[in-house]
C-alpha cells in the first residue's frame, strides 16, 4: 500500500481536499471520491474519449491523467458545464439532430466540440471531423454529430455578428 | 484497467529526479504527460513503484530560437509545438505533423520530449526530429552531452538514454531558406498510430532537390532512413524517373514488419504511396512561394 497524498481540486467551482492514492486517475476521484458520475469511463486507456473532462480550460481524457497531477487544477465537468448552461445551445443540437443514442460518449463528445467551437467557431465539417476523431461513438455513425456541431457552429457565429453594435 | 498502487514524488530539478532514478533504478519511472504511460500501467504492462513527476522542471520547459538553433524544451506538450509561431516560422516540418499526434485532449497533455524517449516506432517526433536533423540534450544533473537524433534510437522502445539520464531538450539547427518539408502519413482513424508515415526535408532550388531527407516511422524498429532512395532524387528534379527509381530503391532499405492491420508487403507499398506524394508536396511548395 502506498502512501496517500493530500490534493486539493476546484472542480465547477467547489473546492475540494481528499487524501487521494497516487493510482487514482482524475475519472475515478470525479465518479468515486465526488459522486458525479457523467464523467463516463469507456476503454480507460486513452482511445475511446468518453472520460473527456476540463482541466484549467483544455480537454483532457480524465482516464489518462492522475488526480495527483491535477492538484491545484481548475477541473471543469459535464455537470458544472450543464449547470452553467455554457453548452445549452450544443445539448438543444443534439437533441434536435438524433446526435445521441445510448448517450455513452455524449459527455465527452459535448466537451470536445464545445473546445473545437471556442477556438474555431468556424470550423467546417472536415475540421470537425478532424477534431472528433478521439470521441468513438458506437450508435450514430457520427453524421448526426457533425450536423449537431456544424449547426451549433452557424448559431454561435450569427449570435457573434448580432451582439455587435 | 486501474493502475498497480505505485508511490508519487514531484522535483523541480533535473538533479533531483537524476538522484531518484540513481536511487529506485528499475523501479522509477519519469511521468510528464503520462499519455503513453498511465495507459500502460493501466494495462499492467509494468509496475514502476515510484513515478518521478517532472513537469516542474523549468529548465525543460519552452520553445525559443537562439544562437543559429530552434530549441524545443522536452517538457513542451505537443499542443505548444502545434500551436507556436516560432516553429512554424523556422521548422514548419513540425507544424506539420504535430494534428496527426493523437487527439487534441491528448495533445494538451503528451509531451515532445515523453514522445521522443518513449521512442514508440510509430511516433511522429522521433522521425521529425531525425528529418530535422535534431540533437538531443541529454543530462543526468551534473553532466549534459548532446547526441544526433540518428544516433538516439537504437532499435524498438531503445534509445542512448542512461538510466539516470533526462532528455531536457531538443536542438534543430535552423534550416536556410531553400529547406522544404513535407509530412504525410496513413492511419486508419485520425490520430491513430501510423500503419506508415514519412518526414521529409530537401533543399529546393529552381525545381532541384539537393540533401534529401526521407525519414519513414511505422516501418521499423526506429525511425528510419531511406538513404538509397535519397541518393536517388538527390540533385535532380524528381521527374517521374527518378521518382519510380527511388520507390524501387524502398524495396532494398525497408524491411517493414507486418501488424495487425496491414501486411508487409501492403506496407511497402504504401511507404512508395508516401514518398511519391510526400515529394510532390515538397516540390509544389517551392512553386508557391
Amino acid at each position: 500500500m502506498t502512501d496517500r497524498i493530500l490534493v486539493n481540486i476546484t472542480v465547477n467551482g467547489m473546492v475540494y481536499e481528499r487524501w487521494i492514492e497516487p493510482r487514482l486517475h482524475l475519472g475515478d476521484f470525479l465518479r468515486e471520491e465526488l459522486g458525479l458520475k457523467g464523467t463516463h469511463l469507456g476503454c480507460e486507456h486513452g482511445v475511446c474519449g468518453a472520460c473527456t473532462v476540463v482541466v484549467d480550460d483544455e480537454i483532457v481524457r480524465s482516464c489518462l491523467t492522475l488526480a495527483v497531477q491535477a492538484d491545484g487544477a481548475m477541473v471543469e465537468t459535464i455537470e458544472g458545464k450543464s449547470e452553467s448552461g455554457a453548452i445549452r445551445d450544443l445539448q438543444d443540437a443534439f437533441l434536435e439532430r438524433n446526435a445521441l443514442q445510448c448517450g455513452f460518449c455524449t459527455a465527452g463528445l459535448l466537451l470536445t466540440a464545445d473546445a473545437l467551437l471556442q477556438a474555431e467557431p468556424e470550423a467546417d465539417r472536415a475540421r470537425i471531423r478532424e477534431h472528433i476523431s478521439g470521441n468513438y461513438c458506437r450508435c450514430t455513425g457520427y453524421h448526426a454529430v457533425v450536423d449537431a456541431i456544424e449547426t451549433v457552429g452557424e448559431r454561435r457565429r450569427a449570435g457573434a455578428r448580432g451582439a455587435q453594435p | 484497467m486501474k493502475a498497480p498502487p505505485f508511490a508519487y514524488r514531484r522535483v523541480d530539478s533535473v538533479a533531483a529526479a537524476a538522484a531518484l532514478l540513481r536511487e529506485h533504478g528499475d523501479e522509477a519511472r519519469l511521468i510528464a504527460g503520462g499519455q503513453t504511460l498511465l495507459a500502460t500501467l493501466g494495462m499492467r504492462l509494468s509496475e514502476p513503484s515510484l513515478l518521478i513527476d517532472i513537469r516542474g522542471i523549468t529548465e525543460m520547459q519552452g520553445i525559443a530560437v537562439a544562437d543559429g538553433h530552434l530549441r524545443i524544451g522536452a517538457l513542451a506538450r505537443h499542443v505548444d509545438v502545434e500551436r507556436s509561431a516560432l516553429v512554424a516560422r523556422h521548422l514548419p516540418l513540425l507544424s506539420l505533423a504535430a494534428p496527426h499526434i493523437a487527439h487534441a485532449a491528448i495533445r494538451n497533455r503528451g509531451t515532445f520530449g515523453g514522445s521522443i524517449a518513449f521512442a514508440d516506432p510509430a511516433a511522429e517526433w522521433p522521425a521529425c526530429t531525425v528529418a530535422a536533423d535534431g540533437a538531443l540534450t541529454l543530462s543526468d544533473g551534473t553532466r549534459s552531452r548532446t547526441v544526433a537524433a540518428t544516433d538516439f534510437f537504437l532499435g524498438l522502445y531503445q534509445t542512448a538514454l542512461r538510466p539516470d539520464e533526462l532528455i531536457t531538450a531538443v536542438q534543430f539547427p535552423l534550416p536556410g531558406p531553400q529547406r522544404r518539408f513535407a509530412f504525410t502519413e496513413l492511419a486508419r482513424r485520425h490520430g491513430d498510430y501510423a500503419t506508415v508515415g514519412v518526414a521529409l526535408a530537401g533543399d529546393v532550388t529552381d525545381g532541384r532537390l539537393d540533401n534529401p531527407r526521407i525519414v519513414y516511422f511505422g516501418i521499423g524498429g526506429t525511425p528510419v532512413r531511406a538513404r538509397a532512395a535519397e541518393a536517388a532524387l538527390a540533385g535532380g528534379r524528381a521527374e517521374p524517373a527518378a521518382l519510380d527509381r527511388a520507390v524501387a530503391e524502398l524495396g532494398g532499405e525497408l524491411a517493414p514488419a507486418g501488424d495487425l492491420y496491414a501486411a508487409a508487403a501492403t506496407k511497402l507499398h504504401l511507404a512508395g504511396v508516401l514518398l511519391r506524394r510526400g515529394i510532390q508536396s515538397l516540390m509544389a511548395e517551392d512553386v508557391q512561394s
